[in-house]
């Protein structure tokens, strides 16, 4: 049991307690506090892999941002200061049959592949240089480094006309 | 290692007696209905501004990394980039999406 | 006398060592005696700090600040924090009992998490890591986190609305600051900061992109609440904003967080755009790259407290108006400016100093061109939204 492996448990351990109760928990906002907890948990994985970069972008943009913009859409929709109702309706069966079937299509992907050794993935920190050189290489990832750029205008306007929409309707 | 302050404020923090127990202390000012208000749509067009500029700097990061090593042409794609995000903070501006809290 | 923390530490790992622990377990425990270290330090800094911010502001109003408890009123801070520690705190009735408790704790956090990457002197630093601007913007928003907790879990609308607004202002000038922290990275070459640091060794940042530190400083301000920008917990005004319900220790939490915030970007600033520790003479005395650090920190922190001193308050509406209509785009276009211009220099082989400078110049030359214009326009509309009602009134007049 090494110190890594220890850590390993701990994080993937608060991930997933977390992430069942975002959604067993009875009130929203304390959903969407858990659902932070989880991504913290994801963030600290990301640190396990050697991939300092990926983790602080996990933090910068799924906790500070969509975290965020996912309590704002909560507080704007309902009064949350009353429990809801219960969280686990008369399809729960079903869900839970679903989930199972998926976790098994899951596990025989995985078990495929060979068991490795439980060395780190690179030796090294992230190249974030080669990164960002891949990221406008012609040969590289261009037209999705673009492409990308074009999507996020368009979820920008595509979010401020809806929200904008029924401001002049009236 | 920023876990560390919390621990740390743990046993700085809640070092704090507790004399008696005023149970039911109607705190603040005296409260008019429920403790809840209906906030303007307006936050939320504000998180997703920050949201798309954020993802974008996200991205602009590794290039700004490897900005020295770059050719000229590759520093005008990344341009490219932020001009396309620019475009979109036009059309925010001019549609009054950034009209105030 | 070259580097005594290495020695200290070092030290302390043969002892743990001899003790009988495990080479890896002495590492980490050594990591978090040190984290642990650098949170009391720069909690004891904020003591330092909140004497002189008030010592400060009181002289620009010329009064004369603290003066009873301790030489100059310098144990003040610990007065205050006896009377906090031993005042109650009050959980209101029908708050979220476990939120509530957690918020300052996490607000704290956020704040003396960005502390791990400082580099304070060569070879002083908590953790290198090579995302360093990164990591801390990410830290920070943690504070915009608890600070929402703060509100939500205080079951007071007031608090509720205090904390949205405070996070919405906190959020929309992360922006500018994500937008000008480009810049120095892409100088640099590296988003480590003890990288950024030794890229300053021949010229500032500052020289190299004034006007993105300007920009930078602006946003900072604005982030951490700081008039011109402290609608939020106006204290002559409004109540308290998001942290209303807190008392006893909670309310001392934030109020901590707040000043060790602002000590905090003072020292991003001095590190991102003043060099950091570097100064004559840092090769041979490493500590001496501290004091520089600490000057250059003191210096910048001396210019947001004249700020508060100085400058009334802007309303929440030109507030954000005044980030998305002005410091945003602005941000943008000394970006890209910056981004094309320093790959032509340095193809070309200019000057970079002189060309950035020559730029940024241009920049802020067109913007006031473009302000002037711009409120020569709404003068006009004015005129001519003013004269029906001239008519109007000598009609009825006589």
């Amino acid at each position: 049991m090494t110190l890594a492996q220890l850590i390993f448990l701990a994080a993937a351990a608060v991930t997933l307690v977390a992430a069942i109760m975002v959604v067993t928990a009875p009130r929203l906002i304390h959903a969407g506090l858990w659902l932070i907890l989880s991504l913290a948990g994801i963030a600290v994985l990301f640190i396990l892999l050697d991939n300092g970069f990926l983790a602080v972008v996990q933090v910068a943009i799924y906790i500070d941002a969509i975290a965020i913009l996912i309590i704002i859409a909560v507080m704007l929709t309902r009064a949350v200061m009353s429990d809801a109702d219960r969280q686990i309706n008369r399809m729960g069966l079903a869900a839970a049959f679903a989930s199972l079937i998926l976790l098994a299509g899951l596990l025989a992907m995985v078990l495929q592949v060979p068991a490795a050794s439980p060395a780190p993935l690179v030796e090294a920190e992230v190249n974030l240089d080669a990164l960002g050189r891949a990221l406008v290489d012609v040969d590289g990832f261009i037209l999705p480094f673009e492409v990308a750029s074009v999507l996020l205008v368009a979820a920008l306007v595509g979010a401020i006309l809806v929200a904008m929409a029924p401001a002049r309707g009236d | 290692m920023a876990a560390l302050p919390i621990a740390l404020n743990v046993i700085i923090g809640p070092r704090k007696p507790n004399k008696t127990k005023s149970e039911t202390y109607e705190c603040g000012i005296e409260t008019v209905g429920e403790a809840w208000v209906q906030l303007k749509g307006q936050y939320y067009i504000f998180a997703l501004i920050f949201l798309i500029f954020d993802i974008e700097a996200v991205f602009m990061f590794p290039w700004a990394v490897a900005y020295d090593r770059l050719q000229f042409y590759m520093v005008l794609e990344g341009v490219l980039f932020i001009l396309i995000l620019a475009g979109g903070l036009v059309y925010a501006w001019r549609k009054g999406a950034l009209e105030w809290v | 006398m070259s580097d005594p923390f290495v020695i200290v530490g070092q030290f302390i790992k043969e002892l743990l060592i001899g003790l009988g622990l495990e080479a890896a377990l002495t590492a980490v425990l050594l990591r978090i005696v040190g984290a642990a270290v650098l949170g009391g330090l720069v909690g004891a800094a904020a003591i330092l700090t909140i004497w002189a911010e008030r010592k400060l502001l009181a002289r620009i109003q010329d009064r004369i600040g603290p003066n009873r408890v301790g030489p100059y009123g310098l144990l003040q801070s610990f007065a205050d924090v006896l009377k906090l520690i031993t005042k109650e705190f009050l959980i209101p009735r029908g708050a979220d009992r476990y939120v509530f408790i957690m918020a300052p704790l996490v607000v704290v956090a956020g704040v003396i998490g960005m502390w791990a990457v400082m580099p304070l002197a060569p070879g002083l630093v908590g953790t290198e890591i090579n995302v360093g601007v990164l990591y801390v913007i990410a830290i920070g928003a943690i504070g915009t986190l608890g600070i929402m907790m703060a509100g939500l879990s205080s079951n007071n609308k007031y608090a509720l609305l205090g904390a949205f607004r405070t996070v919405a202002q906190m959020l929309s000038y992360t922006v500018p600051m994500l937008l000008t922290l480009l810049i120095p990275v892409m100088l640099a070459g590296s988003m480590g900061m003890l990288t950024i640091v030794e890229a300053q060794s021949s010229a500032w940042f500052i020289l190299l992109a004034p006007l993105a530190a300007i920009i930078f400083f602006i946003s900072s301000l604005a982030e951490l609440g700081r008039t011109p920008f402290d609608l939020q917990e106006a204290e002559s005004e409004i109540v308290a904003g998001f942290h209303i319900e807190y008392s006893g220790m909670g309310f001392g939490m934030f109020m901590m967080a707040e000043f060790v915030h602002a000590f905090t970007i003072s020292a991003l600033f001095s590190v991102i755009f003043l060099g950091g520790w570097q100064g004559p003479g840092v090769e041979a005395f490493p500590l001496l790259g501290l004091f520089y650090f600490i000057l250059k920190t003191a210096l910048i922190y001396f210019v947001v407290i004249w700020l508060r001193g100085t400058f009334p308050r802007l309303r929440i509406d030109q507030m954000n108006a005044f980030n998305w209509k002005f410091i945003t785009p602005l941000a943008l276009v000394v970006f890209m400016v910056t981004a094309i211009l320093d790959k032509l220099a340095v193809q070309a082989d200019f000057n970079r100093t002189a060309v950035h400078l020559g730029s940024n110049a241009i920049i802020v030359l067109g913007t006031l061109f473009i302000l002037r214009a711009h409120a020569a326009s709404q003068r006009r509309r004015k005129e001519v939204a003013d004269r029906p009602q001239i008519q109007h009134s000598e009609a009825a007049g006589d």
